[in-house]
C-alpha cells in the first residue's frame, strides 16, 4: 500500500482553505525587509499554514493563516514558501 | 532637579499597546516629534500610589529589534539608549496579545534579554477568552521571570495592578542595562512557541469572530463593494450631519458680529475685528462639523481594524499604478490632512514607494479644501436630490473627491516610470482582529484634531486673515471705486490675475489665491474678507456669502475654481512636511511644479469645456 502521492508545491499554488507545512524557505529570493517581515510573522520550517482569503483583482494578495496570526502578503512572496499540502 | 523616571511602554503591532497607554495616561498626553526622524513620540504621566510620577512613552509598535521600518528603528534605538531626543528608559513595560502570544512573546524575550526592569502586561485576555484560549498568567511569569499582568485595556481591566507593579518595579535598586545580546530570531521565536504552548491551559476550538467577517469584508465581490459603499456614506455623512451644528455655528458667528459692532465704535478698529477677525475665522471655524465627522469616521475604521482590510482589497489596484496596499492607509488619512497622510507613509518600506506615495497625497482631498468645495457647491449647484438619499450637492462632492483619487493614481502611474522607475516594494501586513475600539480612546484622537485646527484658525488663519484685512483695507477706496481693486491686495491680485485669466479666473480668485498658500481653507476666509469690505459701498450689504457669489461669479468661473482646487499645491505645511520626510528641497520643489502646472491644465479644461457648453 502506497501512501498517496503528495508533491510539494509553493505557498501561493495553495488553495484556500488547504493546510500546509512548510518545507523550506528561499530567504535569497527576498530582500532584507521582506525576509526580516515573514520571519516577524513567524513563517519558519514545519509552521502550519493555510491561505484563507485571496484579494479581489488578480487573486493578490493572500491572506494566510500562520499559528495564531492572519498576515497578507503578495503572491510572488508566496512563491518563496515551499510547503507540503496536509491531508484533511 | 532628577528627571521623572522613564517607562517605556514596548510591543507588538496590536497589541493594543496605545490602548493601554491611554488607559494607564488617559488624555494628559504630549505628541511630538523625534528629532532628525519623522516618528511622533507620544508621552504622558502616571502618578503612583505613592504620588510619584512617572513619565510613560509609548514606542512605535516593532515585531522585533531587527526593524523593517523607520517606526521599529525608533524602538530598538531608544530601548538602547541611542535615540537622539530621549534618555535611556529606566523601565520597561511590554505589551502582549494573550490571544497571539506565540508571535508576541518573540520580541518580548529579546526585550527581556536587555536586562531593564521589566513588566509584562498580558493584554485582550478576554478577546483570548472569546477565542477559546484558557491561560496561565503564573505559568508564563515563571517561564519569563519578570512580573506579568493580566490586562483588558479598552475595559480599564488591570490597570491598578498595573500601578502596583510599576511601583514595586521603580523602587527596586537598578540593575544597569546590559549591551544587546543579538540572539538569533529563529531561535527566539521557537522558544516562544513552546513559553505560550506551556501557558495554555486549555483550548476550545470555536468559529472565530474574525474569520467569519473576513468571509464577507474580503470577499472577492462583495468585499470591494462595501468598501466602495462605506466610503460613499462616509463621504455623504460629512454633508449630511454636519447641517445642523453648522447652523449653529453660523449663528454664532454672527451674534458675535453684532455684538461686536454695536461695542466698537465705527472705524478702523471696528473694521478689522468684525470683517477681519471675526468674518475670516468665522468662515473657517464654521467647517470644524465637517472635519470632526470625516476624522471620526477614519479613526473609527482604524480602530476596528477595517483600515488594514481596505488595504488588502486595492493592493492589486494600487501594484498597478506602482504603489503599495500600504499606500491606500496614508492617502486614506490625506482625506483628512496631507500632513499626517505624508507622516503616515513612514510605514512603507520600500523608499520609491514611499516618495510616490508622498508625492501624490496632496492629491486626496482633504479636509481644508471642504470649506472651499462646500461654498462653492452651495453657492453654484442646485440642492436637488437625485434619487432617494443621494443629493446633487453631494454628487458632485463625490465627483470631486473622485478627480482627486484618479489624479493621485494617474500621477503614481506616470512618476513610477519616469523619475521614480523601478521594482515595486512588497505588501506584508497583519490583518489584526476586528474590535471595537473604545468610544474614549476615538475621543481622545479626535480632541487632539479639534485642538490641532482650531490652534491653526486661531494663528495661521487668524493672522493671515488680518494681515489681508489690511492689505485689503489699505488706501480706502473713493467714491464709485471698489475696494477691492483699489487696495494693495487688489493691485497684487491684478498681477496673478493676468496668468490666470485664461483659465476663467476672475480678481476675486486671485485675490484669495495668495493668502490660501497658508493653508487652503484660507481662500474662503480671504473672499469673505473682501466681499465683507467691499459691502460697505456695495448694494448688498445684508447678503451671505453665498449670494454674493452668485452674483458675481459665472458658472464656469466656479467649476473652474472647484477643479483648481483639486489640484494645487496649496499648502504651505504640506510642503513644509515634505522636505522634511524627503531631507531636502528637490522633492517638494518638485511637488509644487507639477501639482501647478495639473491645476492649471485642469482648470483650463474645466472652463472651456463649460463655456463650449454654453453653461
Amino acid at each position: 500500500m502506497n501512501a498517496p502521492f503528495q508533491p510539494e508545491i509553493s505557498l501561493d499554488q495553495l488553495t484556500v482553505g488547504t493546510k500546509a507545512r512548510v518545507l523550506s524557505i528561499d530567504w535569497d529570493s527576498l530582500d532584507h525587509a521582506e525576509s526580516c517581515r515573514l520571519r516577524h510573522f513567524g513563517f519558519d520550517e514545519g509552521m502550519t499554514v493555510e491561505p484563507l482569503h485571496l484579494g479581489p483583482f488578480g487573486r493578490d494578495p493572500i491572506a494566510i493563516r500562520v499559528g495564531r496570526m492572519t498576515v497578507a502578503i503578495r503572491r510572488r512572496h508566496a512563491g518563496a514558501v515551499r510547503v507540503l499540502p496536509l491531508q484533511q | 532637579m532628577n528627571p521623572l523616571p522613564l517607562v517605556a511602554v514596548a510591543g507588538s503591532p496590536n497589541a493594543g499597546k496605545s490602548a493601554l497607554f491611554n488607559a494607564l495616561t488617559g488624555a494628559r498626553q504630549k505628541v511630538g516629534n523625534y528629532p532628525g526622524v519623522t516618528v511622533e513620540r507620544h508621552s504622558g504621566r502616571v502618578t503612583l500610589t505613592d504620588g510619584r510620577p512617572v513619565e510613560l512613552v509609548d514606542l512605535p509598535g516593532a515585531y522585533s529589534l531587527d526593524p523593517a521600518s523607520p517606526d521599529e528603528a525608533v524602538t530598538r534605538d531608544v530601548l538602547l539608549g541611542r535615540q537622539q531626543g530621549e534618555r535611556q528608559p529606566d523601565a520597561l513595560m511590554i505589551v502582549v496579545d494573550a490571544s497571539n502570544l506565540d508571535n508576541h512573546l518573540r520580541f518580548a524575550l529579546q526585550l527581556i534579554e536587555l536586562g531593564l526592569p521589566t513588566i509584562i502586561a498580558l493584554n485582550m485576555v478576554d478577546l483570548a477568552k472569546r477565542d477559546g484560549l484558557e491561560l496561565d498568567a503564573s505559568a508564563l511569569q515563571r517561564e519569563l521571570g519578570v512580573p506579568v499582568i493580566e490586562t483588558v485595556a479598552v475595559r480599564r481591566r488591570g490597570i491598578a495592578e498595573l500601578h502596583t507593579a510599576l511601583d514595586d518595579m521603580l523602587s527596586a535598586p537598578f540593575r544597569g542595562v546590559h549591551e544587546h545580546v543579538k540572539s538569533d530570531l529563529v531561535h527566539l521565536q521557537r522558544r516562544a512557541r513552546e513559553i505560550a504552548t506551556a501557558a495554555v491551559v486549555s483550548e476550545t476550538p470555536v468559529r472565530r469572530w474574525t474569520h467569519r467577517l473576513d468571509s464577507v469584508l474580503l470577499h472577492p465581490v462583495a468585499g470591494p463593494i462595501i468598501l466602495a459603499a462605506i466610503m460613499f456614506v462616509m463621504f455623504q455623512a460629512v454633508f449630511a450631519w454636519s447641517e445642523t451644528p453648522v447652523s449653529w455655528i453660523e449663528d454664532g458667528v454672527a451674534w458675535l458680529s453684532g455684538v461686536a459692532s454695536s461695542a466698537l465704535p465705527d472705524g478702523f478698529l471696528r473694521s478689522m475685528v468684525v470683517d477681519g477677525a471675526i468674518a475670516g475665522v468665522g468662515a473657517v471655524v464654521t467647517f470644524l462639523p465637517q472635519i470632526l465627522i470625516l476624522f471620526f469616521f477614519i479613526l473609527l475604521l482604524e480602530g476596528t481594524g477595517y483600515m488594514v482590510r481596505a488595504a488588502f482589497l486595492m493592493d492589486r489596484l494600487m501594484h498597478a499604478v506602482g504603489l503599495s496596499g500600504r499606500a491606500f492607509i496614508p492617502l486614506l488619512s490625506s482625506f483628512a490632512c496631507a500632513v499626517p497622510g505624508i507622516m503616515a507613509t513612514r510605514t512603507i518600506d520600500d523608499p520609491k514607494d514611499r516618495l510616490t506615495t508622498i508625492l501624490v497625497a496632496p492629491l486626496m482631498t482633504c479636509s481644508a479644501r471642504l470649506p472651499v468645495y462646500t461654498l462653492i457647491i452651495a453657492a453654484f449647484i442646485p440642492n436637488q436630490r437625485v434619487v432617494w438619499g443621494v443629493g446633487l450637492q453631494g454628487l458632485v462632492m463625490f465627483a470631486l473627491y473622485i478627480a482627486g483619487i484618479t489624479g493621485a493614481l494617474l500621477a503614481a502611474y506616470v512618476l513610477r516610470r519616469g523619475v521614480l522607475k523601478g521594482s515595486g516594494g512588497g505588501f506584508m501586513m497583519e490583518l489584526p482582529k476586528y474590535q471595537w475600539p473604545p468610544l474614549k480612546d476615538v475621543a481622545i484622537g479626535l480632541l487632539t484634531r479639534v485642538e490641532i485646527f482650531l490652534k491653526r484658525a486661531g494663528t495661521i488663519i487668524l493672522g493671515t486673515t488680518i494681515v489681508l484685512w489690511a492689505l485689503a483695507s489699505v488706501p480706502q477706496a473713493g467714491p464709485g471705486q471698489k475696494q477691492s481693486e483699489i487696495s494693495l491686495a487688489g493691485r497684487i491680485a491684478t498681477g496673478i490675475e493676468q496668468v490666470v485669466k485664461p483659465i476663467g479666473f476672475n480678481h476675486d480668485i486671485a485675490l484669495a489665491l495668495l493668502p490660501a498658500m497658508a493653508a487652503r481653507e484660507v481662500a474662503v476666509s480671504a473672499i469673505a474678507t473682501v466681499y465683507s469690505l467691499d459691502a460697505s459701498s456695495d448694494d448688498g450689504a445684508n447678503q451671505t456669502l453665498v449670494e454674493r457669489l452668485r452674483h458675481r461669479w459665472p458658472l464656469p468661473t466656479a467649476l473652474a475654481f472647484l477643479a483648481w482646487f483639486v489640484f494645487a499645491p496649496q499648502c504651505i505645511s504640506t510642503i513644509a512636511v515634505t522636505r522634511r520626510e524627503t531631507n531636502g528641497w528637490k522633492w517638494p520643489l518638485f511637488m509644487i511644479g507639477y501639482l501647478f502646472v495639473l491645476a492649471y491644465i485642469a482648470a483650463g479644461l474645466t472652463y472651456w469645456t463649460a463655456v463650449a457648453l454654453g453653461l
